[in-house]
């Protein structure tokens, strides 16, 4: 048996700590035991490719799923899904949700006191091309406070869910906006090691602008790539 | 060109509306070949509270023991009804039902067979990455000789083995903490 298996990352350098004191919700939630070493077999080299789900033509477009187009800022947002050989992850499902402009998620445990936006559902999904290439049509989350510590308050985000190629690869972040003040105060973004932080800022890119219509950012998704060492044989 | 990865956030308390649509609690649809299981997974805090607000997603092999996924390139049979995946959040006791079929065995690189399993991810607000964890079956003959559950230490190895109740519903408490916090792999 020759099975390639995918590369770990090296501890502290890229996830943020389960056990991040700053995120209260952590400290009942986060295992106080180290997670037990896993070889990689044919269970964490595979995993679900969703090829087979069916998006409907709507699905990344979040301003047109509803009967009038959301208040807010429209924003494109677009990047590639990539490993960390910088090859394109094809044919990758991405899901995203995020709260409307004025910072509220529809969904009945968010009792912030904003408006909902009878026009915003805030859920959408695409399908990378063969280049990795995928691309939403979204508006401006709001940012919102959120009871962790005293003013606490997310910057804007969107949540982003990705599978890869295999269950070893399943990623869920969330992608932010550049130059936001609320990212320094954040606990969650903050959970992140320092020198990672900013691969979660989308970047805004005024070459994908479309006049009189929408600001354009980009946001690349890299996932683990391939480790290049082969098993030693059986 | 080298990348660096992206680094991983909590799911949150609010992915319902968007993950909701691709939920699969029902794996295995009339005409799947195996035997049938339904799986109760719970899930509870260090304190032992109820987590209302997770998320868990399955991965499994077919009942012959083949995974639907390029990578599982063996002589065994494809099933077009069964993909393999599941996703269901907990509802406010902390549970979640799938039904599915049992996999059959999958071979581990050094030689052998592991014995039948899901592979697990658990998602959370207040939960920073993935975790990953496995489910076996109690009474399970082959699970004496899997080699994954021998990385375990054996007083620990009874948190991924799920146990069939008096209905013949497979349950498997899902611990972040606590005395009998379950084992999560790095994967």
């Amino acid at each position: 048996m020759n099975e390639e298996t995918y590369r770990r990352p090296a501890p502290g350098r890229d996830h943020p700590s389960n056990d991040s004191p700053g995120y209260k919700s952590t400290a009942r939630r986060a295992p106080s035991r180290p997670a037990v070493m896993l070889p990689h077999s044919l269970s964490e080299v595979t995993g679900p490719s969703l090829r087979a789900t069916r998006l409907d033509s709507a699905e990344n477009d979040l301003t047109r799923q509803r009967m009038a187009e959301p208040l807010g800022e429209r924003i494109i947002v677009q990047g590639r899904v990539l490993d960390q050989d910088g090859k394109p992850v094809p044919e990758a499902l991405v899901e995203i949700w995020q709260c409307n402009a004025a910072g509220r998620y529809h969904h009945p445990g968010d009792q912030h006191d904003a408006p909902l936006d009878p026009n915003f559902f805030g859920g959408g999904r695409a399908r990378a091309d063969a280049e990795g290439n995928y691309k939403f049509i979204t508006i401006k989350p709001g940012a919102y406070p959120w009871k962790n510590h005293h003013n606490a308050w997310r910057p804007a985000h969107i949540h982003f869910s990705l599978f890869g190629p295999a269950f070893a690869t399943r990623l869920i972040t969330q992608m932010y906006f550049p130059n936001d003040p609320l990212l320094a105060y954040d606990p969650i973004y903050n959970s992140v090691p320092e020198g990672a932080r900013a691969r979660m800022q989308a970047a805004f890119d005024m070459d994908s602008t479309q006049p009189e219509w929408a600001l354009a950012y980009r946001f690349d998704i890299v996932l683990r790539g391939r480790d290049a060492t082969p098993m030693e044989n059986a | 060109m080298s990348r660096a990865l992206t680094p991983s956030q909590t799911v949150g308390p609010f992915y319902f509306g968007t993950l909701a649509r691709s939920y699969h609690d029902d794996l295995a649809p009339a005409g799947v070949a195996g035997d049938r299981v339904e799986i109760e997974l719970s899930l509870v805090d260090a304190d032992g509270a109820i987590v209302p607000d997770g998320l868990f997603e399955l991965w499994q092999a077919n009942s012959h023991g083949r995974y639907d996924h390029p990578e599982d390139r063996r002589n065994l049979p494809l099933d077009p009804g069964f993909h393999g995946f599941g996703r269901a959040s907990t509802d406010t006791a902390g549970r979640a039902v799938f039904r599915t079929i049992r996999p059959g065995r999958v071979p581990w690189p050094a030689g052998g067979l592991q014995a039948p399993h899901i592979n697990v991810s658990v998602f959370a607000r207040g939960l920073l990455n993935r975790l990953a964890t496995r489910l076996y079956f109690d009474g399970d003959p082959a699970l004496a000789e899997d080699p994954v559950l021998k990385l375990v230490e054996p007083a620990r190895r009874s948190t991924l083995i799920a146990k069939r109740d008096a209905a013949g519903v497979w349950r498997l408490p899902i611990c972040l903490g606590g005395s009998d916090e379950t084992v999560f792999f790095d994967c």
